[in-house]
């Protein structure tokens, strides 16, 4: 069914440091790596090696700059479905395919009932569906269902692939309907944000905004100059110095 | 957004039968069209298969056209689902109403009551169309107290059009009475020109700041894309149109859609040798304004995911 249910207790989703990420695409690539082979695959793409080329990501890294002169700062920003509370992809789909788990929170497609209508694309303000021209369905980030719940893999390696992969530690992955969990700790304490808040889809992600940069930078600051390596006119490499100077 | 043929074929073709429906369901109670069953046979024909040929074209936009039976089951929160079960009812009521005028010719009163009866889903049907656009708060455009009457006007106006012409070719000159139509166009004309007065003053209350919750330290400029070539969502939302040639196309359709048919109708009174000559050109010409019209309300429409990419999307 389509209607959305009455939220439950568990919201599992990310949250994302963008202090901290370096925008390395490591994320996006790990998650295609794990997709492609998991209950969500494959994720098609074209022309893979040529010019255009054209397939299915669950997450895209951004990068922007922000702000200007001395305040100005690049901010790399990953993209991908927010699992919204209100998840209006959910309720424009006609048959049935796109879901939200009451136990989790975790929205999905069941690929088996798309068929290709592309509505859940146009009702997402985030841009976190895309269509797989090639099967003919939707798809979309599964918060790697397929690996959070996997007791076969020690309790660690339980969280999404591109928590795991992240080498900056700019992903973290956990129950943010829990005030006591880890992740909602984090956006307490760093006022993590919801993206676009005024259209009411309530997103569970959240995203951790850059710290201020305070106490200026040597390039703007004034940072005394450094001695020069060698002082002029003395020794062998002043000597040198001199020669190669003629 | 993109504009894609088959859905902008679906809601022109499918909003001329519904149309013609619609109206019917008032005129022909009313006795103000011709109930001779030539013109039913004529008229409903017409009606059939823009609806049908609407239907067919619109699983064209389907990635998996062979599961569209099961976009029947949502009705409760999907409009898209609601459309299609609407869609299924009103061919079924238009097929009724096929049997009882022109095959049988039943009696008068049977067939007055399964007209109005189509007229009715009909006129659902178009306004779920419509809602599956207004109900999508990512667009703008779309999203807007303007859309729903635009829809059911254009096929009203549209309806008319053809109903006349299939009044002409049954040689019944002016089936609908004298006024009714141009009334239609105008006043199609009126809402689609408050629809653009509307959506273009409209302020962006959503921007690059709050799409990626960096508003508040300052002007967001995407600097590196994430991907090289364009991805499925800029492909489909990411249509743009220049401002002139959007402003070009909207006279093209007000020509075509409007001035054109009123000029004809008013040439057909004056001059009632020509009257057969314009009653059957008005209709086709006016379909091709609003075909142009369905393109602009596709192709002038943004989608907020395209912040992402440009910081003027939206």
């Amino acid at each position: 069914m389509t209607t959305l249910p009455i939220p439950g207790a568990v919201r599992l989703g990310l949250v994302i440091d963008l202090d901290i990420c370096v925008g390395c695409h490591a994320c996006a690539v790990n998650c295609k790596e794990w997709n492609t082979g998991g209950i969500a695959g494959p994720l098609t793409d074209f022309d893979p090696y040529g010019a255009k080329p054209d397939g299915v990501w669950f997450n895209r890294i951004h990068s922007y700059e922000v702000g200007d002169g001395p305040a100005g700062q690049t901010v790399h920003f990953p993209r991908s479905c927010l699992h919204c509370e209100n998840a209006e992809c959910v309720t424009v789909c006609p048959t049935g395919a796109s879901l939200k788990r009451v136990e989790d929170g975790i929205v999905l497609i069941d690929e088996d009932k798309c068929i290709g209508c592309k509505l859940c694309s146009w009702a997402c303000p985030y841009g976190a569906r895309e269509f797989d021209e090639d099967v003919g369905v939707m798809r979309k980030c599964t918060l790697c269902v397929d690996r959070i719940y996997d007791e076969a893999r020690p309790e660690a390696e339980r969280v999404p692939a591109c928590v795991s992969t992240c080498p900056a530690s700019a992903r973290h992955f956990g129950d943010l309907g829990d005030p006591a969990s880890a992740v909602s700790q984090m956006v307490a304490d760093r006022a993590g944000m919801a993206l676009m808040p005024e259209l009411g889809y309530r997103p569970t992600n959240r995203y951790l905004p850059p710290r201020a940069k305070g106490g200026g930078c040597s390039s703007h600051g004034n940072a005394p100059a450094l001695e020069p390596a060698v002082p002029e006119g003395t020794g062998f490499l002043g000597w040198l110095d001199r020669l190669l100077s003629h | 957004m993109h504009p894609a043929l088959s859905v902008i074929l679906f809601t022109v073709a499918s909003g001329i039968g519904y149309g013609m429906l619609m109206l019917l369901a008032v005129l022909l109670p009313a006795g103000l069209v011709p109930g001779d069953r030539l013109f039913g046979a004529v008229a409903l024909g017409l009606a059939l298969a823009g609806i049908g040929g609407g239907l067919l074209a619109s699983t064209a936009h389907l990635g998996r056209p062979e599961r569209a039976w099961r976009a029947f089951s949502q009705w409760r929160s999907s409009w898209l689902s609601r459309e299609g079960i609407l869609a299924v009812l009103s061919l079924l009521a238009i097929a009724t109403l096929v049997l009882v005028w022109p095959i049988l010719a039943a009696p008068r009163g049977c067939i007055d009551a399964t007209a109005i009866v189509a007229g009715l889903l009909s006129a659902a049907t178009v306004g779920a169309t419509a809602m599956i656009y207004r109900s999508l708060k990512p667009v703008a455009r779309w999203h807007n107290g303007w859309t729903v009457p635009c829809y059911l006007t254009i096929a009203l106006a549209s309806g008319g059009l053809w109903l006349d012409w299939a009044g002409a070719a049954t040689g019944a000159i002016d089936p609908v009475p004298r006024g009714v139509v141009p009334m239609l166009v105008l006043l199609a004309a009126l809402v689609k020109t408050l629809y653009w007065r509307h959506t273009d003053r409209a302020p962006a209350t959503t921007t690059i700041g709050t799409a990626t919750g960096l508003g508040a330290l300052g002007q967001v400029r995407p600097l590196d894309p994430p991907h090289t070539a364009e991805n499925y969502v800029m492909k489909e939302m990411g249509f743009r149109i220049a401002r002139k040639h959007a402003a070009k196309l909207r006279r093209i359709a007000g020509v075509l859609g409007v001035a054109v048919p009123l000029v004809l109708m008013v040439l057909g009174w004056l001059l009632p040798g020509l009257g057969l000559a314009t009653a059957l050109l008005a209709a086709p010409i006016a379909t091709i304004g609003a075909l142009v019209e369905r393109w602009l309300f596709f192709a002038e429409a943004k989608h907020l995911a395209m912040l992402y990419y440009r910081a003027d999307a939206a």
